[in-house]
């Protein structure tokens, strides 16, 4: 494999307006509101996901940035120039914008050849350059030996690597992902994403994705997108939206967490394990404490059945890490049941007393939801 | 390679959510790039409202009052062909069906003696024109037949009375004779349904555990369903348009009486007002259509294809299929086909002359520029509709391909009416101003003609065409645009080579179509200029149904060209089953 030095955390220089910029983007179908006031900017050579539940709106945001679609409100600029102003505004069509779309499906041509397939996108290029170009991209991605294959006799990855490269070979200001891993299985999944990201990154070309998944977001994006409903409901880095989300909507999406509510006193929250500051709620305010599993983390109890410990259910090796369910008294007497996970193998047998510390950098505390 | 055979159906599982997902996009969107598309929709309109004037033309007689004419014909003879024609049409549409899905299903999916010939010679049948073969029966069939002739030989009858004989000459006998040569079309159209389904659907329904015959009824027939509806929708308008086999035959339906009434009565108006009755019972065909197209909107969920495994019969199962299949094109091609054969021998030296070639050229010439200004049309108009679709464009484009059901007679009057007016405008326009007459311009001119077949072929390629186009996912054309193609060079590169059989399918129904049209033909011909078609009809009128043989034949022998042409084309439009 190759050695390739990967940004991944956003920080390269940026330059004024170039790249994709998304200007208070909306769009409906037949009066449903599907994209609500999107603005986003994909900086050059950045990869950008879009991230949200089925219906959010992404692949539709995704399909306007590709011209597909055209935008009812707000304005879409490619690398400092305009090419969709609202409905009567400036439209540049799909065939002019010099974006690569790589699709969920692939959507190779069955009638092309592996080569051809790739030569689709080059057809202004003088031969020579364009049999040089489709070589280069077709190594980028490891096909070179199928160049003269048709779709039908690839497997599922290879057709996607085939499609990747069909969209990068024209050299495109822009790629758009939509959903690209989902038609691979999981173990083939890991493979093909590690690789795509590589090819991304070596191109340099800015890329927006569209996915459902969390953990594929944060393995390939630089910023993540999280969007619901329509609207972007928060933008920034992976760890930025790991570690402080602004809703409970936010951390609840990157994975199971624990919930237990509390009343604020002294702009604080009980539970059962300790004190949590809770900035931005008045005194008497219902929380919404949102503990991620992880940040339980369990110890031998000696001998003290204070304040901080919980009984074991049940616990689960699940190869990385250990699932273990507490059942854990809160300030009211009742009782909850919490996980936790720890890191490796760690199974305590049931009804032992585990101590457990709180790792507050993994708690968050919003406003309970009304109702 | 177990491991990629593994990770090869774990995609083509993964693989049928999207495509679907992108037809929805397609469709809540109305159209795939919704909006600045008006160039499309504008031609749409206009190349549709072109082509819908003749069938405007006469609908708009409706409102022509007629008076006694419209109340005698409704109170004698409107009953007749309104029976005559639903029976004529209960009929042809099972046994297309029955005989057109049963072989095809046969010869796709089965192996047993002789199915590779089969294949294409199903089609045979295609070339042979309904009056064709009905002149051709009523000569082997009649009392002075050879049939009749032995029968009385052996039994020593002398007259007709002492034995039973079914009669050619009813409606028993035109619904068999349409029968006989319409079932290709829902044969043609359900073999490429079957051929393009995929391997894997039919292998998933095996593990489910279905039999041949449940994958079948459960899971092949509900696929094809549209392409099997199109085709029994295809020959059900052939069966209502026919003039030839009924008026021969004395069976009384719509389009005889068209003829006879404008003909006849001399009543153009009662004439057009009877086509319009007609345009119900084609409304109905039309709508059965596209109401199955609409509930059945399949992409196909894989691209990946493999040789279809055939079940081999064996026994009787494998004579029954044998039989099944060699009786359509036995009784359809073979037996006439021989009949026309002996007898062009018997008059041939006298019929074929060089008159005769240049008949030949005629039809050839007119049926060729005929079907690539058909085909052109639809592609244009199919895939402006899925470019850019508003109501006003779709209405107009199904209007337009009403005009294939509607008799040939009746839009000969359509296009006449209109162009005779134009011409004599013109001509009164140019002697008042120049001093000039330019008599009539367009009026009976190859261009009319032309224009003519248009009208009522374009719905043969406009539905072919439009059928095929879901072959091309969504997101294959919205790839294409992302690659820096335009709308026109999308169409060109992707549409055309993919869709590439069902274009040359297109091409051959319009041809054949236009080889054997009659009654438009008969109208609108420029003066002397004869047609195959004509002379086999003039020659049969005057019961020299022998000396009409070489015609008939001729007709039947370059029907069979592109027949042959069009089946391997079928074969091989598979991907990944070409030899």
């Amino acid at each position: 494999m190759k050695e390739t030095r990967i940004v991944l955390d956003g920080t390269a220089p940026v330059t004024e307006g170039e790249g994709l910029v998304l200007d208070d983007v909306g769009h409906s179908y037949g009066g449903r509101v599907v994209v609500d006031g999107v603005s986003l900017a994909v900086e050059p050579g950045e990869l950008v996901c879009l991230l949200g539940p089925s219906g959010c709106g992404k692949t539709t945001t995704l399909r306007i940035a590709a011209g597909l679609e055209r935008p009812e409100t707000g304005r879409v600029m490619l690398n400092r120039r305009v090419v969709s102003q609202g409905q009567g505004g400036v439209h540049i069509p799909p065939e002019d914008r010099n974006v690569g779309f790589l699709f969920q499906d692939y959507a190779l041509f069955p009638h092309l050849s592996v080569f051809d397939n790739v030569a689709f996108g080059l057809r202004h290029w003088p031969v020579a350059e364009r049999r040089q170009r489709i070589h280069e991209v077709l190594v980028q991605v490891g096909m070179e030996a199928y160049a003269s294959a048709y779709p039908h006799m690839l497997s599922g990855g290879q057709q996607q690597r085939i499609a990747l490269a069909r969209a990068l070979a024209p050299g495109p200001r822009l790629m758009l992902l939509d959903e690209p891993f989902s038609g691979l299985d999981s173990r083939l999944r890991d493979q093909v994403r590690d690789q795509t990201l590589h090819v991304l990154k070596e191109a340099g070309v800015s890329t927006l994705m569209v996915t459902h998944d969390p953990e594929e977001a944060m393995f390939m994006a630089d910023r993540i997108a999280l969007m619901r409903d329509g609207r972007i409901v928060q933008l920034g880095r992976p760890v930025d939206l790991y570690c402080n989300p602004v809703e409970a909507f936010v951390a609840n999406f990157f994975g199971e967490v624990n919930r237990i509510t509390g009343k604020v006193r002294g702009g604080e929250v009980e539970t059962p394990f300790g004190r949590l500051s809770a900035p931005g709620l008045g005194e008497g305010a219902e929380a919404e404490i949102l503990i991620r599993p992880e940040a339980l983390f369990l110890s031998p109890a000696e001998g003290d059945e204070g304040d901080g410990a919980a009984k074991v259910v049940a616990s689960r090796l699940l190869g990385r890490s250990s699932l273990v369910h507490l059942c854990v008294g809160d300030a009211q007497g009742a009782h909850l049941h919490l996980h936790s996970r720890m890191p490796g193998r760690f199974l305590p047998a049931e009804d032992e007393i585990m101590k457990v510390r709180l790792d507050r950098g993994q708690c968050f505390v919003f406003p309970a939801q009304k109702g | 390679m177990g491991r990629a055979q593994q990770e090869r159906l774990m995609s083509d599982v993964n693989l049928s959510t999207p495509a679907l997902s992108w037809g929805r996009f397609g469709r809540r969107t109305g159209g795939l790039f919704g909006g600045g598309n008006w160039g499309w929709s504008l031609f749409t309109i206009l190349v549709a409202l072109l082509v819908a004037t003749p069938v405007l033309v006469v609908l708009a007689h409706v409102f022509v009052p007629t008076g006694e004419v419209w109340t005698h014909l409704s109170q004698t003879v409107l009953p007749r062909y309104i029976s005559n024609s639903l029976w004529l049409m209960l009929g042809v549409g099972v046994g297309t069906l029955v005989i057109g899905v049963g072989t095809a299903w046969a010869v796709t999916m089965c192996r047993f003696p002789g199915v590779r010939q089969f294949e294409w010679a199903l089609l045979l049948p295609l070339a042979v024109p309904a009056y064709v073969i009905a002149y051709t029966y009523t000569g082997l069939m009649d009392f002075a037949g050879p049939i009749q002739s032995t029968i009385r030989a052996v039994f020593g009858f002398q007259t007709a009375r002492e034995y039973w004989f079914p009669r050619i000459r009813s409606l028993e006998g035109a619904i068999a004779m349409m029968t006989l040569v319409l079932y290709p079309y829902v044969y043609m159209l359900s073999r490429a349904a079957f051929l393009e389904q995929s391997v894997c659907v039919l292998e998933a329904s095996r593990t489910l555990g279905c039999g041949p015959w449940r994958a079948f009824r459960s899971v092949a027939l509900p696929l094809a369903r549209p392409a099997i509806v199109a085709g029994v929708a295809l020959a059900l308008m052939e069966a209502l348009n026919d003039f030839g086999t009924v008026q021969y035959f004395a069976v009384d339906t719509f389009t005889t009486g068209i003829y006879r009434t404008w003909l006849g009565l001399r009543e153009p108006a009662a004439a057009a007002q009877l086509g319009a009755v007609l345009m119900l019972f084609v409304f109905a065909l039309v709508l059965l259509e596209r109401l199955s197209r609409r509930q059945a909107r399949y992409h196909h969920t894989t691209n990946r294809y493999r040789s279809l495994p055939r079940y081999h019969l064996k026994g009787w199962k494998a004579a029954l299929a044998f039989i099944g299949c060699f009786l359509p094109v036995f009784l359809g091609f073979l037996f006439p086909g021989g009949a026309l054969l002996l007898w062009s021998f018997e008059t041939g030296p006298v019929m074929i002359d060089a008159r005769f070639f240049s008949l030949a050229w005629n039809s050839f010439i007119l049926s060729s520029v005929a079907a690539v200004v058909a085909v052109l049309v639809a592609l244009l108009l199919a895939y402006g509709q899925r470019l850019h679709a508003s109501p006003a464009s779709k209405l107009a484009v199904r209007i337009a391909s009403m005009g294939y059901a509607v008799p040939g007679s009746v839009i000969a009057v359509g296009i006449m009416v209109p162009l005779v007016w134009t011409d004599n405008t013109i001509d009164a326009w140019m002697r008042a101003t120049f001093g000039i007459s330019t008599g009539l311009l367009m009026t009976g001119t190859i261009g009319a003609l032309i224009f003519a077949y248009l009208v009522r072929f374009l719905a043969v390629s406009f539905n072919t065409v439009e059928a095929s186009l879901s072959k091309v996912t969504f997101s294959m054309e919205a790839a294409s645009r992302t690659l820096g193609h335009g709308p026109l060079a999308t169409l060109r590169r992707v549409h055309v080579p993919v869709i590439r059989s069902s274009i040359l399918t297109a091409a051959v129904l319009v041809f054949v179509d236009v080889m054997k049209e009659l009654p438009a033909t008969l109208i609108m011909r420029p003066f002397n200029f004869d047609t195959l078609a004509i002379r086999t009809f003039a020659l049969a009128g005057d019961e020299r149904l022998r000396e009409a043989a070489p015609s008939a034949l001729a007709i039947v022998l370059v029907g069979i060209i592109p027949v042959v042409l069009l089946s391997r084309i079928i074969a091989k439009s598979r991907p990944g089953d070409a030899q």
